[in-house]
């Protein structure tokens, strides 16, 4: 039986708190014995899922929460970003080209972007006002 | 929490040099916003972004040169970045910024490129 060990953070919905979500996304890479830049994926990922929420489920209303729990074991750290705003749906997201972006003068889409290009697997399950659940997948690929 | 970024302003040969210092992230970047449009209001298209400081970047950062940069092009100026770490240069490259932006190594490199082409060759 492989071990999995789970680390939890819930912090309100503002966007000075991106840091300390950083932080702890961090400590969790360093631990699972991933290397820098993988590191750096792992906490620019989570950084995009939870600006998103903040801004976007929960309109800057810091008076919400967001959680984050990382769970970890030999082979992978999984991220779990919950919260319960509005929501939306991942597969109406239009995937513009960066020029296409530019010219209509729009930056969205841009996170989600490199959540899919950072990390092995996301997943969406959202139901909105009651609990939305973003499940994000690296795989640790360590050498002998 | 502690978000620590900062801008630098300088003139260099004529050009608007903003240095970027830590983090750039949803919470700052609206300070950078502000930066880079009252560059542009004061007439400086010129710039040159320079990032040998600047340790983290997430798509709001991005999305801060997305959206002035047509209206700088077309003002005749530019943005040039210059001095990304290996870290937040993989940010910019796996979007495609690196063929929409003249991205080069550091500060000379930036100047002597806007003597080169002050608007990027596509």
């Amino acid at each position: 039986m492989a071990w999995e060990r789970t680390f939890s953070l819930h912090v309100p919905s503002s966007t000075e708190n991106l840091s300390m979500i950083r932080d702890f996304v961090k400590s969790i890479g360093l631990q699972s014995g991933m290397g820098d830049m993988d590191v750096a994926r792992l906490e620019l990922a989570v950084d995009e899922a939870c600006a998103n929420v903040m801004e976007h489920a929960y309109d800057a209303d810091d008076t919400k929460e967001v959680s984050i729990r990382a769970i970890v074991d030999d082979a992978s750290v999984q991220i779990e970003v919950i919260d319960s705003g509005k929501g939306f749906d991942p597969a109406a997201v239009e995937q513009l080209k960066l020029e296409e972006l530019v010219s209509a003068k729009r930056t969205g889409g841009l996170g989600m972007r490199l959540m899919k290009s950072f990390m092995d697997e996301v997943h969406y399950e959202m139901k909105p006002g009651v609990k939305n659940e973003l499940k994000m997948v690296k795989w640790l690929h360590k050498t002998p | 929490m502690a978000n620590p970024f900062s801008i630098h302003k300088s003139t260099e040969q004529g050009l608007s040099v903003l240095s970027l210092e830590g983090y750039l992230d949803a919470h700052t970047a609206p300070e950078f916003e502000k930066t880079v449009q009252a560059e542009f209001e004061a007439g400086r298209v010129q710039q040159v972004v320079e990032c040998s400081r600047l340790s983290y970047i997430s798509s709001a950062g991005l999305g801060v040169f997305m959206s002035f940069i047509e209206e700088i092009r077309a003002a005749g100026g530019d943005i040039k970045i210059c001095g990304l770490a290996p870290k937040v240069f993989q940010v910019f490259d796996i979007l495609g910024f690196s063929a929409l932006f003249d991205i080069v190594p550091d500060l000379p490199a930036a100047i002597q490129r806007f003597q080169q082409a002050p608007v990027k060759e596509t």
